[in-house]
C-alpha cells in the first residue's frame, strides 16, 4: 500500500491497564494482543506490526463503520417495530470487520457469517440485501461473484470449509487471490470449523480465518467454551495464530495485511483472533441481562472502536464539519433504507421453484402448477 | 390442575424427571443462565446446579456424542438442539451411533438419551429456523421419535422419553411453545405408552391424521367440516417412529377416507409411509385414495411466504373435498 500521508506512531511507553484486561499486552493465557492504537486513541508501538493506513483511508474506513452502525441501529428498530423477522446487531465489531476487509484487494473473496453488515457495505453492496434476508424476503440476494462477497451463513461455521475449498481452487488456478473466512468464537467449537483449519493447513490454502472473538456464544462466555484460545490453537493446526485488538482498526488492518501477503506468497493460512465485544444482544430474540453485567458492557463501551477512530481522526485534523456531514449522510441513508425496507415484497412461492433444481423436473413442474392453481383459486374467492 | 403453556409444561415435565432421577442431566447450548433460546430450561440450572444442567460449547455433534458417552456411564442425558435446521452436524452421532448402540452390542448397552429438537414453521424467522426435518430420522431403526400437540401431552411425553431405555427424539412444535395453553395435572403419573396414537376427535366420514404443530390445523378443519354437516375423525399420531398402526388402521377402516398432514416436504415424508401402509392393510375398506397435505418439495422458503408452504386449514379442506368426492 503506497501511503502518501502515512501515520508515524508516537511512542507512549508500556500499557498500564489492570492485568485481567485483554488489551494489557499480556493476558492470562500469555498470548500477546497486537495493539497499535489504544482505547484512548494513543498510538502503541509493536515489534512486528506498524500502521499501514493513510488518513484518507482511515476516514473512508470510519465512514463505512459509522454508516453501518447507523443501519445496524435501524435494523434493531425495524425488528422491534415488527418489520424484520430478526436482527443480529454488529455494534462494537466494526473495526474488526472493516480493519480486515480493507486489508484485502477487491478481488479477494470473503465468506461472512451473519453479522458482517459493514463488510457488505465496504464492498459497495446495497445494504438492503441484508435487510431482505432479515425481513424474510429472500435467503440471500446479492451478486456474490461481482462483489466477491459470499452469502450469509446461519449454520454456525459451515462457511469456513467452503472458504478453504475456494482457496484450494485459487491454488489450483495458480492465482494470487486470498480468501477471508469470517467466524466467531462460538464457531471454533464446531467440528467442521476444526476440519476447515486442518484442510487449510494441509493444502496451504490462501485463507485468513478472522475469528471475531466477541466474548460470547449467545450466552456462553469464552471461558466456558474452550480452554485453549483460538489464537493458541492455530499452532496445533500448523498455521500462525495472531491475537489482535479487534477494536483497533490499525492493528486489525496491519495483521490481516501481513497474513494476506503471506497467503499470496503461497505460505498458507493464518488465524487472526480479533478481540472485540458484541455491545448489543446476540439477536433481537436474545436477553443479555441474563448472562452478563452492566459493568462489563460499560467497560467495552469505553473501548468503542468508532470513538477511538474518531479521536484519532480529529487529532489528525479531520474537522467538525466532516463529522457533522457524515452524521447527516447517515440519517439520510437510514431514512432512505427504512422506506425501501418497508416497501419490500417477497417473490411468490411458485417463483421459488425456479431455484430448486437447475435442470427441469417434471415432478416439480407438476407441483408448481398445483400450487399456482390453488393460490389462484383462493384469490378468486 | 394448572394452566400451562406448552413451553412451561415441558419445563415442568423435565423438572419432574430430574427430581425423580439424579442421573438425569441436561446438556445444550445456552440452556443454563439463559434458560435456552426458548426458555424451556429456565430455572433448571438454579435448581439442579451447573453439574446437571450443562451449558455446552457450540457444537451439535459434541452435544449428542458426549451424551451418548454419558449414557454409557449410567447417566440419562437430555440434549437440547437449538433449532431444527442446526441438528445436522449431529447427524452421524444420531443415525450411526445413538440409534445402533443397542443393536450393535446385541442388547448389552442401551442408549437412554433424549434429544429435544424444536421444529416447525410459521414462526416468522430466518433460514434454518422453521424447518421440519423429521423424515431424515424416521427411517432410522433404533430411534423413537415423538411429538406433542398439547401442553398435557408435552408434559407426559418428555417424562416418558426420559424414562424410556431407548433413545428418543422429542420434536417440539415451537410455534405452540408460548401460544398454546392447556390444563395440566402436575401430579398425574406419566405412565402411558410412548408410542400410542390418540383419537382426539371422533368422527365417521373421514379421518384427518397428523402430529405436532399440524394438530390445531386439523382440529380447526374438523370444526369447519362439522359446521358443513360432515363428521371428521382426528388422529394425533404422537409417535412417528414407531407408528401406532393399530390406531391408524382402525380409524382408516372406520371412516374409509384418510387425509394426512405434515409440514415437512411431501416426498418420502411420514405421510408417504402412512399412505403406503394404509393402502396395504386397509385396501378394501377405503372409499378414496389416502391424500397428503404437506410442505412443498422445495427448501423451506423465506418467512414472508411461509404461509403458502405450511399446510393451512383451507388446504386440508381442499383435500377433504377431493376425498369425499370419490
Amino acid at each position: 500500500m503506497t501511503a502518501t500521508n502515512a501515520w508515524t506512531p508516537r511512542i507512549v511507553g508500556p500499557a498500564s491497564e489492570p492485568p485481567d484486561d485483554p488489551f494489557a499486552g499480556e493476558p492470562a493465557d500469555g498470548i500477546e494482543t497486537v495493539q497499535l492504537l489504544d482505547p484512548d486513541a494513543r498510538p502503541r508501538r509493536h515489534h512486528t506490526y506498524s500502521p499501514q493506513l493513510t488518513v484518507d483511508e482511515v476516514r473512508e474506513a470510519y465512514r463505512t463503520m459509522f454508516l453501518s452502525r447507523r443501519l445496524d441501529t435501524e435494523g434493531t428498530n425495524l425488528q422491534r417495530q415488527g418489520q424484520l423477522a430478526l436482527w443480529a446487531p454488529a455494534k462494537g465489531q466494526e473495526a474488526a470487520q472493516i480493519g480486515a476487509i480493507s486489508a484485502l484487494r477487491a478481488t479477494d473473496m470473503v465468506y461472512p457469517s451473519y453479522r458482517e453488515l459493514s463488510m457488505v457495505m465496504h464492498r459497495g453492496l446495497d445494504p438492503i440485501g441484508v435487510f431482505q434476508i432479515m425481513r424474510g424476503i429472500t435467503h440471500a440476494t446479492w451478486d456474490v461473484e461481482a462483489h466477491r462477497m459470499g452469502v450469509f451463513a446461519f449454520v454456525v461455521g459451515a462457511q469456513t470449509l467452503q472458504a478453504v475449498g475456494y482457496g484450494m481452487g485459487i491454488t489450483l488456478d495458480g492465482s494470487d487471490e486470498v480468501v477471508l473466512a469470517c467466524l466467531g468464537d462460538g464457531a471454533t467449537s464446531e467440528g467442521h470449523v476444526n476440519e476447515a483449519l486442518n484442510f487449510a493447513a494441509v493444502y496451504r490454502a490462501p485463507v485468513i480465518f478472522l475469528v471475531q472473538n466477541n466474548q460470547y456464544a449467545i450466552s456462553v462466555p469464552t471461558a466456558q467454551q474452550f480452554r485453549g484460545a483460538p489464537a493458541a490453537r492455530a499452532a496445533g493446526f500448523g498455521m500462525p495464530g495472531v491475537r489482535v485488538d479487534g477494536n483497533d482498526l490499525f492493528a486489525v488492518h496491519a495483521v490481516v495485511a501481513e497474513a494476506a501477503a503471506r497467503a499470496r506468497a503461497g505460505e498458507g493460512p493464518t488465524l487472526v483472533e480479533a478481540m472485540t465485544y458484541r455491545i448489543g444482544a446476540h439477536t433481537t430474540a436474545d436477553d443479555p441481562t441474563r448472562y452478563r453485567t452492566r459493568a462489563e458492557e460499560d467497560l467495552w463501551v469505553g473501548r468503542d472502536p468508532l470513538v477511538r477512530t474518531e479521536r484519532w481522526l480529529r487529532e489528525q485534523g479531520t474537522t467538525d464539519d466532516w463529522f457533522t456531514g457524515l452524521a447527516a449522510e447517515a440519517d439520510e441513508v437510514a431514512t432512505d433504507l427504512r422506506a425501501r425496507v418497508l416497501a419490500l415484497e417477497p417473490q411468490g412461492i411458485t417463483d421459488l421453484y425456479d431455484f430448486v433444481l437447475a435442470e427441469p423436473s417434471a415432478a416439480l413442474a407438476e407441483e408448481r402448477e398445483q400450487v399456482a392453481a390453488y393460490i389462484a383459486g383462493l384469490e378468486g374467492r | 390442575m394448572v394452566q400451562l403453556t406448552m413451553a412451561k409444561a415441558i419445563t415442568a415435565g423435565l423438572t419432574r424427571a430430574m427430581d425423580g432421577n439424579e442421573h438425569v442431566v441436561t446438556i445444550g447450548q445456552d440452556i443454563g443462565r439463559l434458560g435456552g433460546v426458548f426458555r424451556i430450561t429456565d430455572g433448571l440450572q438454579e435448581r439442579f446446579g451447573a453439574r446437571r444442567v450443562m451449558d455446552s460449547p457450540l457444537a451439535e455433534a459434541g452435544i449428542v456424542g458426549t451424551a451418548l458417552g454419558m449414557a454409557q456411564r449410567g447417566y440419562v442425558p437430555v440434549c437440547e438442539i437449538q433449532f431444527d435446521g442446526f441438528v445436522f452436524p449431529a447427524f452421524d452421532q444420531i443415525v450411526n451411533q445413538v440409534s445402533r448402540l443397542r443393536f450393535r452390542t446385541q442388547g448389552r448397552i442401551t442408549a437412554p438419551i433424549v434429544i429435544r429438537l424444536p421444529y416447525g414453521g410459521n414462526v416468522g424467522s430466518i433460514e434454518h429456523h422453521g424447518e421440519s426435518p423429521e423424515a431424515y430420522f424416521t427411517p432410522t431403526p433404533g430411534l423413537r421419535i415423538v411429538t406433542p400437540s398439547t401442553p398435557v401431552d408435552a408434559y407426559e411425553l418428555i417424562q416418558q422419553a426420559v424414562a424410556s431405555p431407548d433413545p428418543v427424539i422429542v420434536l417440539e412444535p415451537k410455534r405452540l411453545y408460548h401460544s398454546l395453553k392447556g390444563e395440566v395435572d402436575l401430579d398425574a403419573p406419566a405412565s402411558g405408552e410412548l408410542d400410542r396414537a390418540r383419537v382426539v376427535r371422533l368422527g365417521t366420514e373421514i379421518t384427518l391424521m397428523g402430529y405436532g404443530p399440524m394438530m390445531s390445523t386439523l382440529l380447526s378443519a374438523a370444526k369447519v367440516l362439522a359446521d358443513e354437516g360432515h363428521s371428521a375423525e382426528v388422529v394425533d399420531l404422537r409417535s412417528i417412529a414407531p407408528i401406532d398402526w393399530v390406531t391408524v388402521e382402525a380409524s382408516a377402516r372406520k371412516t374409509g377416507r384418510v387425509v394426512v398432514a405434515h409440514e415437512a416436504p411431501r416426498t418420502s415424508g411420514v405421510g408417504a409411509e402412512l399412505a403406503a401402509r394404509i393402502q396395504e392393510r386397509c385396501f378394501f375398506a377405503l372409499e378414496a385414495p389416502v391424500l397428503r397435505v404437506t410442505g412443498l418439495d422445495m427448501p423451506y422458503p423465506p418467512s414472508r411466504v411461509e404461509t403458502d408452504y405450511v399446510p393451512s386449514v383451507d388446504r386440508v379442506l381442499q383435500a377433504v373435498d377431493r376425498a369425499l368426492a370419490y
